[in-house]
């Protein structure tokens, strides 16, 4: 086990390296940061060169992403171009997003994990065909098509929820939000849980429980739940990098301001620092949770944990 | 009599149409006593013993007739929650393959100690104890130490072990084998049935031991009875039929064995497939791949004749197969 | 170790035969076999696909909008860019039954033009995806040793980036307002997950017996490739393929909703919801319509996958 996470951690390193060059790469060298610093304006030549001197950018691009990185390390995500730092932009941001994520990952769980194990366990009949077809069409409309829709209805039409979220970004304004966010993913839940227990309710281990005499609900939650949900949760571990990262839509229909908020306007401003900054927390984010997905399903499959 | 099937039809809806998987079956076992059923696979033999259990898949299957009459009672007739306390406690069953039959996620400890936990009301603490007691019951060493880990740690032969261990647990009247050594090697199924023998005698109980394979039953069983196309085609004690068959099927399954005396001769083999259950041949099932059939067996159903007194086939022509099968 | 989701297929997959059903199945393929001869997996795909409703109903609606696609002019004669500021925001008229938007263009006739761009994007994206992941994923798993770990590890990379801030990190450097930097960026972060499957497909494929025996006879590479390993392959990575399809079209809306995917003139749903979503309280049609068409394009294709994986993933079944 111990060896196993140091492999893992390992490979970590080259693909973290790797993402990160390419967002580097498409900011520093694709956009031209300086030029985005002066709007409209022509920049005046001595005040570029002596801004492009202090952010490195006159090094081959290979030294500014380790001047980058080596700044990173030492928690210096270096200063948004309107003189506020990175970390401050981060400190608020992130809150917000993590309390959004948060949300849509409990709705996600609670939702989907429910609907796909009565659906799994009534395979062929009405209520799992209906399930099947709702999760497609959920799945086939985009978060912003569902998002403005939900905000319209909910928000302006019936007036159930306030449309936009406040600045403090308080749980119970998130709900609407965070059922947006996970609306996509909670389908799929469903869908995987779903196949999974339809799969596994003819298991041989499942008939083995029932020819030991275990009552019906033993045999669901202990035998049939514990290996059906392993690949569920798994994917459930995943998500939570994606709908970080996914946040943007949802937080520029709600007014969110987190980390989409302030990457999309880092973005819109060309804003180097601000977007590359970010990026690498998310892709830091993204990666940790597919470790510890990886090592989740280890703890819930002993067939792996003791390979 | 212990357990009783009486006439039992079982069939599965599909997509291609009806499947008459059992159609009329009938046999007993007795308290102590090994009945062997015998079959090629889609034979009814392993549907018949899981209707038995109470763990037929129901939708798609269905029992359209008969009656399952175990310690004087029909369990057709059972609510399902008291069928559920006959399950596991007094009758229980030892499945094929033990890697898949056993929970890949719970360790074995916990698995077996589950009979005692529901059945008994025991606490998680004794049942374990318990657990490593039927461990080393069925000989599996190092118990204590071994009790905590998952199916996959243990060797073929340990985990069908285990399940002969589970099958034991609150010592039921009534233990229904379903090839319990198919998937094991050929060393190891010896050891393994000699188990299943000895507790059954230690426990008195009666064993239903279902599998394709007449060198396993010439040891352990008292009573054979050959299924075909979901019948009983023949019954008989054990050794009498090693003497002689009186059905052309088992005729054909005793000259498939390979014998030390018949080296050099060419095997046996039944030609043509066993038929589609969808679509089970008019008449005797087995008339298109007998050498013996004429246009009676096209026809009429063979009833079970008896041949002696604690014998009988379903051939029109026993006394012919008989004699023939005496020379 | 495998890949956590090779495990989780692993994991759902049905273990060990057992279950009276089974044996009912059994019998069914003995018929089969006995009767009306073995079919190819191909053909017994199309076979269910025809009676599939999900599949009749999703493949009418894409040649549909594959047709309106290429010759908008069937439903509408009016042109998408030619607006009348007097009208804007106006509600629907006789000749216009979607009404206008903001910038008093037919919202009926850009949405009938909107399907071009989507449907552009889709299958070009599609193609370019599943030709480069299979081609790579092919050859890393037959080919093995330190090709593959070096793919294995850069597709991790391109997995290692969100797609949404990937798309805005990427495209917003872009300027042109053609379809294809968009088409390119999808391709870009779309490959691997291609390359993951034809990879497991050709590693499964070397090692059945008659791959194994045609190399004992001295098959050489290139004719193993192609003759006995691609052909195992195309089956998998025509099911994802289908599947992404539409979660490509989705990706694209999204992209021009955010502003970095296509641009004006291009007529784009996602950039007429992205208009229209301002003005919702006032004018709600104006985002209904488009909505409405990018979400049953999208469904057609994710009902297509479904249908289509549903008859080529035998073990599913």
């Amino acid at each position: 086990m111990g060896r196993y996470v140091i492999r893992r951690l390992l490979q970590m390193i080259p693909v973290f390296i790797g993402s990160t060059f390419l967002i580097f790469f498409m900011v520093y060298a694709l956009g031209d940061p300086v030029a985005a610093l002066f709007g409209d304006k022509a920049p005046d030549p001595a005040t570029a060169a002596r801004i492009r001197k202090d952010l490195h950018l006159d090094q081959p691009l290979w030294k500014q992403y380790l001047l980058y990185m080596g700044a990173i390390f030492q928690g210096d995500f270096g200063t948004a171009f309107n003189g506020q730092k990175v970390t401050e932009l981060m400190a608020a941001a992130f809150p917000v997003t993590l309390r959004l994520t948060l949300v849509a990952i409990v709705i996600e769980v609670i939702i989907g994990i429910t609907l796909g194990v009565i659906s799994g366990l009534r395979r062929g009949r009405p209520l799992d065909t209906g399930l099947l077809v709702l999760t497609l069409v959920v799945i086939s409309v985009p978060t912003f098509v569902s998002g403005y829709l939900l905000q319209f209805l909910l928000g302006v039409k019936w007036g159930w929820v306030r449309p936009s979220v406040s600045s403090d970004a308080r749980l119970d304004e998130l709900i609407l939000p965070g059922i947006v966010l996970a609306l996509v993913s909670l389908a799929y839940v469903t869908r995987l849980s779903r196949t999974s227990i339809a799969e596994n309710v003819r298991a041989d281990y499942v008939r083995t429980a029932i020819a030991k005499g275990l009552p019906r609900h033993r045999v669901i939650t202990r035998h049939l739940l514990r290996n059906s949900l392993i690949p569920v949760v798994t994917f459930i571990g995943a998500d939570i990098g994606s709908l970080m990262g996914g946040a943007i839509v949802t937080e520029r229909i709600f007014n969110i301001h987190g980390v989409g908020y302030q990457l999309y306007q880092g973005i819109l401003r060309n804003n180097a620092p601000t977007v590359v900054g970010f990026v690498t927390i998310l892709v830091i984010v993204f990666l940790v949770a597919n470790l510890l997905v990886d090592l989740l399903y280890a703890v819930l499959d002993p067939r792996i944990r003791y390979a | 009599m212990l357990l009783e099937v009486r006439d039992l039809y079982v069939e599965f809806r599909t997509r291609e149409g009806i499947a008459h998987a059992v159609n009329g079956v009938s046999y007993a076992v007795d308290a102590g006593e090994t009945l062997a059923v015998l079959g090629e696979s889609g034979s009814g033999k392993s549907v018949t013993a899981q209707a038995v259990m109470g763990i037929l898949d129901m939708p798609p299957g269905r029992i359209t007739g008969g009656e399952i009459l175990f310690q004087g009672r029909d369990l057709l007739t059972l609510k399902e929650d008291e069928r559920r306390k006959v399950r596991g406690a007094r009758m229980a069953m030892i499945f094929q393959d033990a890697l898949s039959a056993l929970n890949p996620v719970l360790s074995v400890g916990d698995q077996l100690g589950e009979m005692f936990v529901v059945h008994r009301g025991m606490s998680k603490k004794d049942a374990r104890a318990k657990a490593i007691e039927l461990m080393d019951r069925v000989r599996i060493p190092a118990a204590r130490e071994r009790v905590g880990q998952y199916p996959h740690q243990f060797s073929g032969g340990m985990r069908q072990r285990i399940m002969i261990a589970m099958a034991m647990a609150l010592e039921p009247a009534l233990i229904i084998a379903d090839e319990p050594t198919t998937a094991l090697d050929v060393t190891v199924q010896a050891q393994v049935m000699e188990l299943l023998a000895e507790l059954q005698r230690e426990l008195d109980m009666g064993l239903i031991l279902i599998t394709h394979d007449l060198g396993v039953v010439a040891d352990v069983a008292d009573r054979i009875a050959v299924m075909y196309a979901g019948r009983i085609i023949e019954t008989a004690p054990v050794h009498d039929i090693y003497k002689a068959a009186a059905h052309p099927y088992t005729q054909g399954l005793l000259d498939s064995i390979p014998r030390l005396h018949h080296k050099g001769r060419e095997l046996y083999a039944i030609k043509g497939l066993p038929p589609s259950l969808l679509d089970i041949p008019p008449g005797c099932a087995f008339h298109p791949r007998c050498p013996r059939a004429r246009d009676v067996c096209r026809t009429d159903v063979p009833p079970l004749h008896p041949v002696a007194p604690d014998r009988r086939s379903a051939c029109h022509f026993w006394k012919e197969t008989l004699d023939a099968s005496h020379s | 170790m495998p890949e956590p989701y090779e495990n989780a297929k692993e994991a759902i997959a049905p273990t060990g035969a057992g279950g009276a059903m089974d044996l009912a199945m059994s019998e069914a393929e003995t018929v089969r076999a006995d009767g009306r001869g073995p079919r190819s997996l191909w053909s017994d795909a199309w076979h269910q696909l025809r009676r599939d409703p999900v599949f009749l109903v999703s493949a009418a609606l894409i040649v549909f909008l594959v047709l309106i696609a290429l010759w908008p002019q069937i439903l509408t004669s009016a042109d998408p860019l030619r607006c009348d500021l007097s009208k804007s925001q106006q509600g629907a008229a006789p000749g216009h039954p979607f009404g206008y938007d903001t910038q008093g263009c037919d919202v009926y006739t850009r949405t009938v033009y909107g399907a071009r761009a989507s449907i552009t994007v889709g299958v070009c994206a599609t193609v370019g995806a599943a030709l480069l992941g299979s081609l790579l994923g092919g050859l890393a798993g037959f080919f093995g040793g330190w090709w593959d770990a070096l793919l294995s590890r850069i597709a991790d990379v391109f997995f290692g980036i969100p797609v949404i801030l990937g798309g805005l990190v990427f495209l917003s450097v872009v300027t042109s307002s053609t379809v294809w930097p968009v088409v390119g960026f999808i391709v870009l972060l779309g490959w691997p997950q291609v390359a993951r499957i034809a990879r497991g497909a050709v590693i499964t494929a070397k090692q059945h017996d008659y791959v194994q025996a045609a190399r004992a006879l001295g098959a050489g590479s290139a004719r193993m490739l192609l003759r006995h390993v691609a052909p195992n392959a195309v089956a998998p990575v025509i099911v994802v393929a289908t599947i992404a399809l539409g979660t490509y079209i989705a990706l694209e809306a999204t992209l021009s909703f955010l502003g970095v995917g296509l641009r004006p003139p291009t007529v784009s749903w996602g950039i007429d919801i992205s208009n229209a979503a301002p003005q919702i309280r006032n004018a709600p049609h104006m985002l209904l319509w488009p909505a409405g068409a990018l979400s049953v394009t999208v469904l057609a294709f994710i009902m297509l996958g479904d249908a289509v994986r549903d008859a080529l993933d035998p073990k599913l079944r």
